[in-house]
This record gives C-alpha cells, sequence and structure tokens, in this order.
C-alpha cells in the first residue's frame, strides 16, 4: 500500500486511463449512435445534438430527455433522475479526490461516467494513486460518446439497428464485464444478492427514472456495512 | 461577414432547445460533482464510508440483474460467457466480443 497523502496527478496516468478506457468504446458507440439518431428525429440541430451530447456526456439522461423533448422541464427532470446515482458514485473516490484540488476534481469529475468509474475503483482498491486515471479514462469515452452522437446525426434511421439487436448487448456486457474486478470475494456475496433482489423488486414497483438502480445500491451497501459491524461487534 | 456567422449560428440553436441542455448539463454535473463536494463539507462516518466500500458492487448488480432477467435465456448465456471469459483473461475486449457474438448467436437462431 502507498502511504495515504502520496495521491499523484500526472499525464502518464491520463494515458493509461485513456488506454485502459478503449475496450469501453465499443459499448458505448453504439448507444451514443441511438442518441445521436433520436437526437435527430426530435428535430435538433446537429449542433444542437452535439452540445447536448458534449455538455450532458450521460446516455440514459439524454435518451430519456429527447422521449419527453416537447415538454422541457419534464425532461431535465428525467435527465435529472436517471443520474442521481452519480450523487453516490463521487464519493467512492475520495481517496484520490481528497488529495487533490482544483480542475483536478472538478473537471475530472465532469467527465465521470458508469464506465471509468468502475475502471478508477479497481484501480484505486488494486493500490493505484494517480487521479489523472479518472480524468484520462473519461476524456476516452468522452470523444467516443460525442463521435458517435455525430455518427448517428449523419446517418440517421440508415444504420439504426431494430430493437433487440445483440448490439444492444454490448452496453450491458460492458457493465457485466466491469463487475468480475469489482468482486472481492464471499464478503460481497450478500451485498450483491441483496443489490439484485431489491433491483429487481423496485424496477417492477418502480419503472420509471432509474430509481430502481439506487434502490437496489443503497440497499446492498446497506447490507454490507450492517453484516460487517454487527460480525465485528459479536467478535469483539 | 461576422452578423451573418453569428445569424446562421442563432438558426443552428433555438432559444428553448439551449435552455433545456444547459438544464441538462447543470442537473447532470450538479450530480457527478454535488456528491462529491458534500462528501468534502460534512465529514462522513465510518459508517457511511463502509457503505461506499460496497456501493461499486451494488449499483452494478442493480442495473444489470433486472435488464438480464428481461432478456431471457441467450442474454444469460451471453452473460455467462462475458463473466467466464473476464474471469480467465481479465481483458474487457475479449469479455465484451464473447458475451456479444452468444447474444448474436441466440439472436440468429432466435
Amino acid at each position: 500500500m502507498t502511504p495515504i497523502g502520496s495521491v499523484v496527478f500526472t499525464r502518464a496516468g491520463v494515458w493509461r486511463g485513456a488506454q485502459q478506457a478503449v475496450p469501453m468504446v465499443a459499448g458505448l458507440a453504439p448507444f451514443g449512435i441511438v442518441a445521436g439518431t433520436l437526437a435527430q428525429a426530435h428535430g435538433l440541430t446537429w449542433l444542437e445534438a452535439l452540445l447536448m451530447s458534449a455538455l450532458v456526456f450521460a446516455g440514459a439522461g439524454q435518451v430519456l430527455a429527447l422521449s419527453y423533448w416537447a415538454h422541457p422541464v419534464t425532461a431535465v427532470f428525467a435527465c435529472l433522475v436517471v443520474n442521481l446515482r452519480m450523487l453516490l458514485m463521487g464519493p467512492s473516490l475520495a481517496v484520490w479526490l481528497d488529495r487533490l484540488s482544483g480542475w483536478r476534481v472538478w473537471g475530472s469529475l465532469f467527465f465521470m461516467a458508469d464506465h471509468n468509474w468502475a475502471l478508477s475503483i479497481t484501480d484505486l482498491r488494486s493500490g493505484g494513486r494517480d487521479g489523472g486515471f479518472l480524468l484520462g479514462s473519461g476524456l476516452m469515452l468522452w470523444v467516443a460518446w460525442v463521435c458517435g452522437c455525430a455518427v448517428g446525426f449523419a446517418v440517421g434511421d440508415l444504420i439504426r439497428p431494430s430493437a433487440g439487436h445483440p448490439l444492444y448487448f454490448i452496453a450491458l456486457a460492458v457493465f457485466i464485464a466491469l463487475l468480475v474486478p469489482l468482486w472481492r470475494g464471499r464478503r460481497d456475496a450478500l451485498p450483491w444478492l441483496v443489490a439484485a433482489v431489491v433491483g429487481v423488486v423496485a424496477q417492477r414497483l418502480l419503472p420509471q427514472g432509474a430509481w430502481y438502480i439506487i434502490a437496489g445500491a443503497v440497499a446492498g451497501s446497506l447490507v454490507g456495512v450492517i453484516r460487517d459491524r454487527w460480525g465485528s461487534a459479536e467478535r469483539g | 461577414m461576422i452578423g451573418g456567422a453569428a445569424l446562421s449560428v442563432a438558426n443552428l440553436v433555438e432559444g428553448p432547445n439551449l435552455l433545456t441542455i444547459l438544464g441538462m448539463l447543470v442537473g447532470t454535473y450538479g450530480c457527478r460533482a454535488g456528491g462529491y463536494w458534500l462528501f468534502r463539507q460534512i465529514r462522513p462516518t465510518p459508517f457511511i464510508r463502509g457503505m461506499l466500500e460496497y456501493l461499486p458492487g451494488s449499483l452494478f448488480v442493480a442495473y444489470v440483474v433486472p435488464s438480464l432477467l428481461s432478456g431471457g435465456p441467450w442474454q444469460w448465456a451471453a452473460a455467462a460467457a462475458t463473466v467466464a471469459v473476464m474471469a480467465v483473461r481479465r481483458n474487457f475486449a475479449w469479455a465484451i466480443a464473447a458475451g456479444t457474438a452468444t447474444a448474436w448467436i441466440g439472436w440468429w437462431f432466435r
């Protein structure tokens, strides 16, 4: 373990992050194409479509907001609700962020997406102490996202795959693959099981937005920490 | 000339659309940065820190499992292929390719 306080932010870290995010591009690009196509279908100009992807950089939020595009307040609200999980994601990177300041924190957070967040957690847990990793991996995804949207906007319905096409499975496969290095052995079994059950039940009860993800995530983490404290109290 | 360029940009960005996009930016960046900003202000308890230890896995499980359940057996096989390749090779590109290929075979035979 590196001693606490020795977090750095180097160009090498940014580059390493960018390289590790390359396989994720395959999962992001088809989704970006869909977002670009939808933006075109809802009458946005190319500049508006690119601005949205560049500034918002959140796939599910953009797709959902576009489906409410005629009602701007609902669109903004829907986008916000889907992205509420990000409130929980930032603090998990505190080991890096606490020892950085200025744009290195608040700029890197702009580029925090699900994929590079998970990569960063894995890197952090294996002893990585270069905060540039988050920014580099995020930049790689951001470029892929904006390019995907541009392609989607340009070619529109020509290449848009039908619903249920296996291309959409890529996005899911990325998240399944990201889970594997997050598994730390038996102590994760109970929290993950609870997260799965609560996620499935909550999705049935609250299909709108992404509340089920938040419900499952909070339930799983709560069970994990309570089980640990109970265990140490009984031993102690 | 400059006036013409400004006019054509104005044609490309409509006020209401721009406002909606900016609203989405504020909401999304607010979530990205706001959670950690709050965390910095409040000196979190060991309980909260313990929760954050379990959050990453739980969050992705809560996202993946409901999608898979509504997907059917070929998606489950594809998920298994992704996990197997990832566990053995620790390589995202191979794992994603194996999972997608399996899903594609299933789609072929549907």
